[in-house]
């Protein structure tokens, strides 16, 4: 990874030091590697839609397989699926996955110009509805349905802060207070601005390989990908979601028994033929402290209503039996965009390793992360030691 | 004025300014008396009964949809009940219209569940309406309102507003709190 922040600089720089570092931790060369995915950068116009040719190019052109993928958030785990895809289906021993961004400073908004045929410039044009509105829209009604707590949300925040004050990489490293949060200023009624994650520069590269291409490399006992999922919703979707400004009509067709956020980790436990009973640690997609919770109940830790009660219960802390967001989470880092979803697996990686340092999971043998790209994007990786 | 009063999208709700309804044209759209005719337009489905807002013209998105049904408009309900809401406390970015050199009037938004239709639809709260006039469940009723304003037009949009007559928790009427 490249340490995340407010550098200034392009992503193409990120993305290509993150890439060097995963080529380096796996004792490989560039010329080692048969195809390079790369997840795109949407606010960096031409080199940032086909990220995978413009992380090629800045490392030297080799000749290597080429795949550019999009899908918001769930970007990097859509670049994991194709390496993986690619590997599974013999086209490539090796192959390197980069996602980088260089994200503007405040709301995320949509391209420029009059799109009335796009649903995320209408919800702007339409409703000023921003991404931490619709997290507050959830956070009340967690509020509503399950009696949380402005406190509850400011400590999953409490929580992250303190591994993200372990991580090297994470872009605020400095543990934060209940009392600093209630502090800060309320950006969408009832969250704070430390309840919701900032905009960053950073970047993340994976390289994935076959086991049969790891063993002849020295590499035993390699962390494995056990399941990709990026999952779509099913009609009809019944929570309302960003950008949408109204939900599908379940008066006809009645919804599925679990929601869209639900049905990612579960599409990820049976490809793994795993349960979350099986989980070491987890890495979920904190965009606001409450989202938090709801993630947890999701990923099936707890019953729905029950994700406040787990994190007072210690559960999911670091030393608590499943801690979630060990690298500190979107609180410590913020986002940026493409590299988010890799930086989970990246952190997975080094946990299942053992390799974590101060934020290590003692024995960690299984992880999964979660993660939701705009537009219908699910997004959950299992990996095992 | 020589402004006309033009909807932010074209066919998402019924003309408040006209056609036989009784809104007037009141440019004061969030106080103004209940607009009986006032109504969201989504679309249906002739063959699945499948009903869409925004509304979807092209083809029904229903997957278990038999086929052949045409998409024809149909008006919302005009209440429903709260499922979540929140405000923005800062300006938000384009193409969200806003003047830079006037303060920043946080605006409150309602995500309002209706019965008949089973959907939830994000709407702004009428004018004076603060997010500690709201609970989870209260009903909500549909109002004519304005976005905002240009040389050329007043930009029109829909609102929600605490529901009149006996339904809205008592002091949850829209005249804002201080």
């Amino acid at each position: 990874m490249h340490p995340w922040g407010k550098w200034g600089r392009s992503f193409v720089g990120y993305g290509t030091h993150a890439a060097r570092a995963a080529l380096a931790d796996a004792g490989l060369e560039w010329r080692d590697v048969g195809s390079v995915v790369g997840a795109n950068t949407m606010r960096c116009g031409y080199p940032g839609y086909v990220a995978g040719a413009t992380f090629a190019q800045a490392l030297g052109w080799q000749g290597a397989r080429v795949t550019s993928v999009y899908a918001a958030c769930a970007s990097g785990a859509q670049a994991v699926n194709t390496a993986r895809s690619q590997i599974l289906g013999g086209l490539a021993d090796v192959v390197l996955v980069v996602g980088a961004d260089s994200a503007p400073k405040g709301f995320f908004a949509p391209a420029g110009g009059e799109r009335p045929d796009d649903p995320d410039w209408l919800r702007f044009r339409v409703l000023g509805a921003t991404n931490p509105a619709y997290f507050a829209l959830y956070a009340r009604r967690r509020m509503a349905l399950y009696g949380d707590t402005p406190e509850d949300f400011a400590q999953v925040k409490v929580k992250n802060a303190a591994a993200g004050a372990l991580n090297p990489l994470a872009r605020y490293r400095t543990p934060v207070s209940a009392a600093e949060v209630a502090a800060s200023a309320v950006v969408a009624d009832p969250l704070r601005l430390l309840d919701i994650c900032a905009t960053s520069d950073g970047g993340a590269a994976l390289v994935l390989s076959s086991m049969e291409f790891a063993r002849r490399h020295g590499h035993p006992d390699p962390v494995r990908i056990r399941a990709v999922s990026t999952v779509t919703p099913t009609y009809p979707k019944a929570v309302l979601d960003l950008p949408d400004i109204a939900t599908d009509s379940a008066a006809v067709v009645s919804p599925a028994p679990h929601s869209f956020r639900a049905s990612i980790a579960r599409a990820a436990y049976e490809e793994a033929g795993i349960g979350p009973e099986d989980l070491s640690l987890a890495e979920v997609y904190d965009l606001s402290t409450a989202l938090e919770l709801e993630w947890y109940e999701d990923i099936g830790l707890c019953a729905a209503g029950e994700g406040a009660k787990l994190l007072r219960d210690g559960v999911t802390s670091l030393g608590g039996r499943v801690p979630v967001n060990t690298s500190g989470g979107l609180a410590s880092f913020g986002e940026a965009v493409p590299a988010q979803a890799l930086a989970q697996v990246c952190e997975l990686t080094w946990q299942l390793r053992g390799t974590a340092g101060d934020r290590q999971v003692p024995g960690a043998r299984t992880g999964i992360t979660a993660n939701q790209g705009l537009f219908g994007h699910g997004s959950a990786v299992v990996a095992v030691r | 004025m020589a402004r006309t009063r033009r909807p932010v999208v074209a066919g998402w709700f019924t003309d408040d300014a006209g056609g036989g309804t009784d809104a007037g044209g009141a440019t004061d759209a969030g106080g103004g008396s209940p607009d009986g005719g006032f109504r969201l337009l989504g679309t249906r489905c002739s063959a699945c009964a499948a009903v869409f807002f925004p509304r979807e013209d092209d083809a029904c998105r229903n997957p278990g949809c038999p086929g052949g049904g045409e998409l024809t408009e149909t008006p919302l309900s005009r209440r429903g009940r709260i499922w979540s809401f929140t405000d923005g406390r800062y300006r938000p970015p384009a193409p969200y219209v806003s003047d830079p050199d006037a303060p920043w009037e946080p605006y409150t938004l309602v995500a309002v569940e209706l019965a008949a239709e089973a959907m939830v639809v994000l709407g702004q709260a009428a004018p004076g309406v603060r997010t500690a006039d709201l609970a989870i469940g209260d009903e909500m009723e549909l109002v004519p309102g304005v976005l905002n304003e240009d040389d050329e037009h007043i930009w029109t949009t829909w609102h929600w507003r605490p529901a009149t007559g006996g339904a809205a928790r008592p002091g949850a009427d829209g005249e804002g709190n201080a």
